[in-house]
């Protein structure tokens, strides 16, 4: 047996770094074990065809919390300056906005949309507050609990009155009503909802979408960027920080199980047999995922069990990766514009009806796309003068009727092609390899259940002192020894290291104790 | 779980035949949905049955689940709070089953039938929590309630009748042991339980079989007097044996609303079914927690001064009535013990054994109500727990 570590990390995900590289830093002796060959989890850049690299899950970074980076001494270059939004128009008309700032929708729409953008990013900014820290646990005495709880409530008053009704009228309601509500445009009012739906099995007209769209806007106020190298830069990064903090990191070590003695979590085995101890096991893996396979549920309580179990974790979220021989023309773009971000969601009545299929097991006849050129900015992402696509696809639904087999991957990869070709016609003909992975193919390759972006759904009833479930939304499992740290845990998914490094704070603040 | 049709109105147990042709006062209740007797001829009369010869409950209705599976044993010890493993084949464990936080949901019987399977018997229905208890375990549970027909013969003469009608091996069964016979071609399952508090077996068996074996005991009774009982005399013997009923003495917790409204075995008096030597079972973190920093609640068995029962009455800590620590949840007067006795809830840390409190006892004499403030004594153990009850070979009489 080797040295005891004083903590195993199940998996190399962001987080799981962010929460490795921090604990690290606190002093402790912390293993890192990585199924996949690389880290990263879903921030990974590879191959997916020869010469042409893609971030292979996200691709967009927008969220990572200045905290991290500041902690871990980040300096990932992005390619380039932060992105427009470009919503593409069928008649070329399009519109572009980035960060409050609206140009291709009339005058009222900008004066509205740059209202509405600082109205948001005042609640944003209340939200981010609140991503950073241990939710507070309801109905305790715990002075902690207690001044979390009391300074969310003042931050609320702060607000001022107005604002504090607003805040609390929108946070659950749907981003169509509002967006119907505020704007004339049809393509800013699409894109609107699509930023707000992305990643989740919601539609523009499902409940606490603003609070989605809120989520998005937190770290960064919705600025984009894409890392030099894709997201696997940035993996890399948080890994050699974390090395450089004395971590050690195994990739290729599959978990089997979480080892569990007299009732605490005692260490790990790996599928290929080798057993690691540490009283301190925290998982990176989605909370399904940890407790019902991992753990094994004989070790945990009932009540507990049935709520990760009910933990709602449909992926509707397919990636798309295009090789291509050269840039495609889109009527009304220029060759820089491609190093933006396009999206493809004329409306929001368009948007939910992407979404409509979804909730009966369908994919969507007309899916909404985001869609990036990363090859425009990085040009050692693909051979010299050709091009690389990176597109998300919404819905493909997880749990799909006739299950994903060769035939429907194939029947929606035309349709997802087929709907940039209506603005990109002659994409087709420059295609020189594809690959799109479903929900499905993203649960295989990036572990995560159901192939959910966030680890389980965002939703009011699924977030902050209910994520991921209720009574054990600090992080700590009730299985003495094992924690969470993963996007399923508060506050979410996204590149964003908020799960990670709250959970690091808190095992040090809870072992110091 | 099997889908059954729906039937309307109260059914009728396997049993209904001769109990109906005993019956004297048709004054029927509805139990889990079948309709049962109150009592046959005298209320009285059945419970001295119990006490003095035997007396015949028909407990077809008591909720049974059959629990089997490769992670059996897993499943039934993560269930309740007392270790499972020791309960060999053949035994019988009574048991109680909290949620999370350590709240009694019910509490009931396994019987370790066969190695791996088990049967759950319990007062009130669980299906939707026992399939939550088995996320993630390959085990199978079926409600086998109307599967299954069930008598229970209680009283001194109880042995004697069983063995007088020819089924052998009983006398080495030992309380809370079980076991199969052949008896007139069919399958007959023999427990040394019940809910009596003195000598009694629970006869399990398929429900055509059920008739006939109503008359082979019957037959075989008839000279010491077996008489059918209905619910009144059997809730006046579970009270002076000290048994608990659920939404009588505690409701179960997930049919509680309000907070504060559940209890911890702890609370019920129970400690001695919770064992933390086992690393998991459901409620274990709260009851440790609750170990730790003290319960609310307590049960206390009360041997009360007169005659007059104290049914749902308060219990105070001082004479005067100022401090309302409690109240009462079963009264009864106790023909066999001659004490007024009652189960009821105080709160820490009132109610130590040995300690006394006051009952305020209401009664009606020609319309007036009356009142008395009545001393009671908290007692330790069951006020009825005969000798015979645990004696092996029971005695022949």
């Amino acid at each position: 047996m080797t040295d005891r570590n004083d903590a195993i990390i199940i998996g190399a995900g962001h987080n799981g770094l962010v929460c490795a590289a921090l604990l690290a830093k606190g002093g402790k002796k912390v293993l890192v074990l990585e199924a996949n060959e690389r880290v990263g989890g879903a921030a990974v850049t590879r191959e997916f065809a020869k010469g042409y690299s893609v971030s292979a899950c996200a691709h967009l970074l927008y969220q990572l919390q200045p905290q991290v980076q500041k902690e871990l001494g980040l300096s990932t270059k992005p390619s380039g300056d932060s992105m427009q939004t470009i919503a593409l128009s069928p008649d070329g008309a399009h519109l572009r906005y980035s960060e409050g700032e609206v140009t291709g929708a009339g005058d009222a729409d900008a004066r509205s949309y740059r209202k509405f953008h600082r109205q948001m990013v005042r609640f944003a900014d209340l939200l981010n507050t609140y991503l950073n820290t241990t939710p507070p646990r309801l109905g305790t005495a715990g002075f902690r609990d207690l001044a979390t709880l009391a300074r969310l409530a003042f931050d609320l008053r702060r607000l001022g009155r107005d604002e504090m009704r607003t805040f609390l009228r929108l946070i659950g309601i749907n981003i169509h009503d509002e967006v119907t509500e505020r704007f004339e445009s049809p393509l800013l009012r699409g894109a609107l909802s699509l930023d707000a739906v992305l990643g989740t099995h919601l539609g523009p007209r499902s409940p606490n979408t603003i609070m989605t769209y809120l989520y998005r806007l937190a770290a960064g106020h919705g600025r984009l960027t894409v890392p030099r190298g894709g997201m696997g830069a940035l993996a890399e990064e948080l890994a050699h920080a974390a090395r450089s903090a004395g971590v050690t990191i195994r990739t290729g070590m599959p978990v089997r199980r979480i080892v569990v003695e007299n009732g605490r979590a005692v260490g790990v085995e790996t599928v290929g047999g080798e057993c690691f101890d540490s009283l301190t096991v925290v998982s990176n893996a989605d909370p399904k995922r940890t407790i019902m396979e991992l753990v094994g549920t004989r070790h945990v309580e009932t009540v507990f069990t049935r709520r990760i179990d009910n933990i709602r974790m449909r992926g509707n979220a397919a990636k798309l990766h295009l090789a291509l021989d050269g840039l495609p023309s889109i009527d009304g773009l220029g060759k820089n514009d491609f190093g933006h971000r396009l999206v493809i969601a004329p409306d929001e009545c368009y948007v939910e009806r992407a979404f409509n299929p979804a909730k009966y097991g369908e994919y969507s006849a007309e899916p909404v796309v985001e869609m990036t050129f990363p090859s425009v900015r990085d040009p050692a992402l693909a051979p010299t003068g050709k091009h690389v696509v990176s597109c998300v696809v919404q819905y493909a639904p997880y749990a799909l009727k006739t299950g994903w087999n060769d035939d429907a991957k194939q029947a929606f990869m035309k349709t997802c092609i087929d709907t940039i070709g209506r603005f990109a016609p002659e994409l087709e003909s420059r295609i020189t390899a594809s690959e799109l992975l479903t929900p499905a193919d993203i649960e295989r390759e990036f572990h995560i259940t159901g192939g959910h972006w966030h680890h389980g759904e965002l939703a009011l009833d699924q977030f902050m002192f209910v994520r991921p479930v209720c009574s054990a939304a600090q992080y700590r499992m009730p299985l003495d020894g094992l924690y969470l740290c993963g996007a399923g845990a508060h506050p979410g998914g996204g590149i964003s290291g908020a799960a990670g490094r709250n959970a690091a704070r808190f095992i040090l603040r809870e072992q110091s104790a | 779980m099997s889908a059954r049709e729906v039937h309307q109105g109260r059914l009728q147990t396997p049993f209904y035949s001769r109990l109906a042709e005993l019956d004297t006062l048709n004054t029927w209740h509805n139990w889990k949905g079948y309709t049962v007797p109150d009592a046959l001829y005298c209320a009285d009369t059945e419970y001295f049955a119990i006490r003095n010869s035997t007396g015949v409950f028909d407990l077809t209705p008591m909720t049974k689940y059959r629990i089997t599976g490769p992670d059996a044993l897993v499943y039934v010890d993560r269930l309740v709070t007392r270790d499972m493993s020791k309960i060999k084949p053949g035994r019988v464990a009574y048991a109680v089953w909290c949620d999370d936080r350590g709240q009694v949901i019910d509490d009931g019987t396994i019987f370790h039938l066969r190695e791996g399977e088990y049967r759950l018997c319990s007062q009130e229905r669980h299906c939707a929590w026992l399939m939550d208890a088995a996320i993630g375990l390959d085990v199978n549970i079926v409600d086998e309630t109307a599967d299954v027909a069930a008598l229970a013969v209680q009283g001194p003469t109880s042995f004697a009748i069983l063995s007088r009608m020819g089924i052998n091996g009983l006398s080495e069964l030992k309380p809370f042991g079980l076991m199969h016979v052949e008896f007139d071609g069919f399958e007959l399952t023999i427990s040394r339980t019940g809910f009596t508090g003195d000598l009694g077996y629970e006869l399990w068996t398929a429900p055509e079989n059920a008739e006939s074996l109503w008359d082979y005991l019957f037959a075989a009774g008839e000279v010491t007097g077996i008489r059918a009982i209905g619910g009144d005399a059997l809730e006046q013997a579970r009270i002076e044996a000290g048994y608990i009923m659920a939404y009588i003495d505690f409701l179960p917790a997930n049919a509680t609303v309000r907070t504060g409204r559940t209890r911890s075995p702890f609370e019920l008096g129970l400690d001695w079914l919770v064992d933390f030597k086992k690393p998991n079972f459901n409620g274990r973190r709260a009851l440790a927690d609750e170990k730790r920093s003290g319960s609310t609640w307590r049960l206390v068995k009360l041997d009360i001064e007169g005659n007059k029962p104290a049914k749902h009455a308060y219990i105070f800590a001082d004479q005067k009535g100022k401090k309302n620590i409690g109240f009462v949840t079963s009264a009864v007067w106790s023909p066999v013990c001659k004490q007024n006795i009652a189960l009821g809830t105080v709160r820490m840390p009132h109610g130590a054994p040995g300690s006394q409190l006051w009952v305020e006892v209401f009664y009606q004499r020609e319309m007036h109500w009356s009142r008395v403030m009545a001393r009671a004594e908290v007692v330790d153990k069951p006020f009825w727990f005969p000798q015979r009850r645990g004696l092996t070979p029971p005695e022949l009489v």
